[in-house]
């Protein structure tokens, strides 16, 4: 599936499939073509060439039917701001064909599954982030969709409603529900998805669970080490350390992938020092989305 | 569960579906229920509606037919009373149509500007499942039953505040058919001007298209009264608000006075209407598919 505007394709030749039930992620970084994606599943972009599918549906030729099928929260608040907290659900709940008194009642039920049944009454625009966050999410799933759609669900959210928010969507996945989101924040991947995607530049560069996509790196640990005198040189340096898998200059610092090897830090001081290299910083991690991400693309992950 | 495929080639066919086809059961649930939404919102600001609708014609009727008749310079003052209350009555006829057609203008294009230039709260009625087209329509559907409104609530006033005798002779016929198309046309109209103009052209808006379409707009006067400035005559012809001053003073007054053929009249509003349809759900589409 293909999109192009004018210049570059925002999303080029992706081949992508989620299964049922499953808890999906796109990571990449901004401009990385995750949103057009989301775009093109929920009829919002249309796709230059290729199809796509949503419950056997061709969303191209069939929008209308395609669209009962999902829920979608975008990354725009577009809560109804001429109507209050619940009636913004009721009135989805009639969209997608519930009426009356099922209607209420399924805008009060999801009020209560997202505690807000407080606010109920309140005008949206007085809602907090996270509870907006909350109301779009509850929106989203009201009418029992069979795939969910969260575009960068927690960007700009306090790190206390994210946490809030990543529970409901573990939740829902729980019970059941197909959710596919993307995100740029490798900690929200690695934690909430089953597969993850890695994106970048509209094209999809790794799939697999994360765990797997973490061990696909064959290392253990990874060394930042930030140090005088030139980067290429360093990388040379440590490369040679028993145990080292490579070397990559990021941002000025070099990375150094390990796989096994005792004593790693007095040996990298020492190497980098033998070198000449005065040794300003160090770090020690195990290997994350983030590197993969960084293996992938020489690049992180955060702009 | 969801699918992306590249080997597969859009067929052509499938890239801009029929418009019927795509509609499922549930589309026309969602029509109702859009629709439904935009009514209630209505009547939350019922008051706002009012006010927006009434204050123009309210001050037009009241100056141009109460005050002037009583400070001795009313229009049409030299033919004595029974002029002035021809002027009257085929003001009651061009004020109800520009309350119509600009009600589109309040009603569908200024929330949409709004909506495309910040809120972007239209994303969500998008996902309704519906066609694109669809939601659309309901815009332009609620614009014209605003428009309605709008007439019922300015033809009551038109006929009371004249200082002069308004002789209203409604043919029933027209009036109820031309009242919805006229309507309608209004509705379109703000499609087609709420998908294609930004937030900061919204004054030029009112300079640029409001006010030159009500004063040429056979308004303040029949279209027939333009003889001695033919130019000026054959020109106004490609502002729809003509037709639609001519069409509700037909219905409102029987065709006593001076007015264009009816036929032309219903055939240029059904044009009109249907281009700008056209041309506000291409400009619709645009907007909210990427």
């Amino acid at each position: 599936m293909d999109t192009s505007n004018r210049t570059s394709p925002a999303v080029d030749a992706l081949d992508l499939e989620v299964g049922r039930g499953e808890l999906f992620g796109l990571l990449g970084p901004n401009g990385a073509g995750k949103t057009t994606t989301i775009g093109m599943l929920t009829t919002r972009v249309v796709p230059t060439e290729g199809r796509a599918f949503v419950d056997g549906i061709d969303v191209v030729a069939e929008p209308a039917r395609a669209k009962e099928r999902i829920g979608v929260v975008t990354q725009t608040n577009t809560l109804d701001r001429s109507l209050d907290v619940r009636e913004n659900l009721e009135f989805h709940a009639r969209y997608f064909g519930i009426v009356g008194r099922a209607a209420r009642a399924a805008a009060d039920r999801m009020l209560e599954v997202m505690r807000l049944t407080e606010k109920a009454s309140a005008d949206v625009g007085t809602l907090s982030g996270g509870m907006a966050q909350r109301l779009m999410v509850a929106r989203a799933i009201l009418h029992r969709p069979e795939v969910l759609f969260l575009d960068e669900p927690t960007a700009g959210l306090d790190p206390q409603s994210r946490l809030g928010l990543w529970d409901v969507v573990r939740e829902l996945h729980r019970d059941g529900q197909t959710v596919l989101l993307t995100t740029h924040y490798m900690e929200e991947a690695d934690q909430l998805c089953e597969r993850v995607a890695i994106m970048d530049h509209g094209r999809i560069l790794a799939l697999d669970q994360p765990a797997r996509l973490k061990r696909s790196l064959g290392v253990d640990t990874v060394v930042t080490v930030q140090a005088e005198g030139d980067g290429d040189d360093l990388a040379d340096a440590l490369r040679g350390l028993q145990g080292a898998t490579g070397a990559q200059v990021v941002d000025g610092a070099v990375r150094l992938y390990v796989d096994g090897g005792d004593g790693l830090l007095p040996r990298v001081i020492t190497a980098a020092e033998r070198s000449g290299h005065a040794v300003r910083d160090l770090r020690l991690e195990e290997p994350t989305l983030e590197t993969v991400f960084i293996t992938l693309t020489g690049r992180e992950l955060r702009e | 569960m969801s699918t992306i495929d590249t080997t597969a080639p859009l067929a052509p066919s499938t890239r801009h579906p029929g418009f019927l086809r795509t509609w499922t059961p549930m589309s026309w649930r969602a029509f109702a229920a859009l629709l439904r939404r935009d009514l209630v919102v209505l009547s939350k600001d019922l008051p706002a509606f009012i006010a927006r609708t009434v204050m123009q014609p309210l001050l037009l009727m009241f100056v141009f037919t109460y005050v002037f008749p009583k400070i001795g310079q009313g229009i049409g003052s030299a033919g004595g009373a029974s002029a002035e209350g021809a002027f009257s009555t085929l003001l009651v006829g061009g004020v109800v149509a520009s309350v119509m057609i600009f009600q589109g203008i309040q009603a569908v294009a200024l929330p949409m500007v709004q909506d495309f230039g910040f809120t972007r709260e239209i994303e969500d009625r998008v996902l309704a499942p519906i066609p694109v087209e669809g939601v659309a329509l309901e815009k332009v559907a609620s614009g014209a039953i605003q428009g309605l409104l709008a007439a019922l609530v300015v033809l009551p006033l038109a006929y009371v505040i004249p200082a002069t005798d308004v002789q209203l002779d409604v043919n029933w016929p027209v009036t109820l058919t031309f009242l919805p198309l006229a309507a309608m046309l209004g509705a379109s109209l703000g499609l087609t001007v709420g998908t294609r103009v930004e937030p900061r052209q919204v004054p030029l808006v009112f300079s640029l298209l409001v006010l030159p379409m009500t004063f040429l707009g056979a308004v303040y006067y029949p279209w027939q009264g333009l003889q001695p400035l033919p130019w000026l005559r054959w020109g106004v012809l490609v502002n729809p608000l003509v037709y639609l001053s001519e069409g509700v003073r037909i219905g409102l007054t029987s065709g006593t006075i001076p007015h264009m053929n009816g036929v032309v009249v219903y055939a240029a509003c059904l044009g009109f209407t249907a281009v700008l349809l056209r041309v506000g759900i291409k400009g619709f589409r645009r907007r909210v598919l990427a």
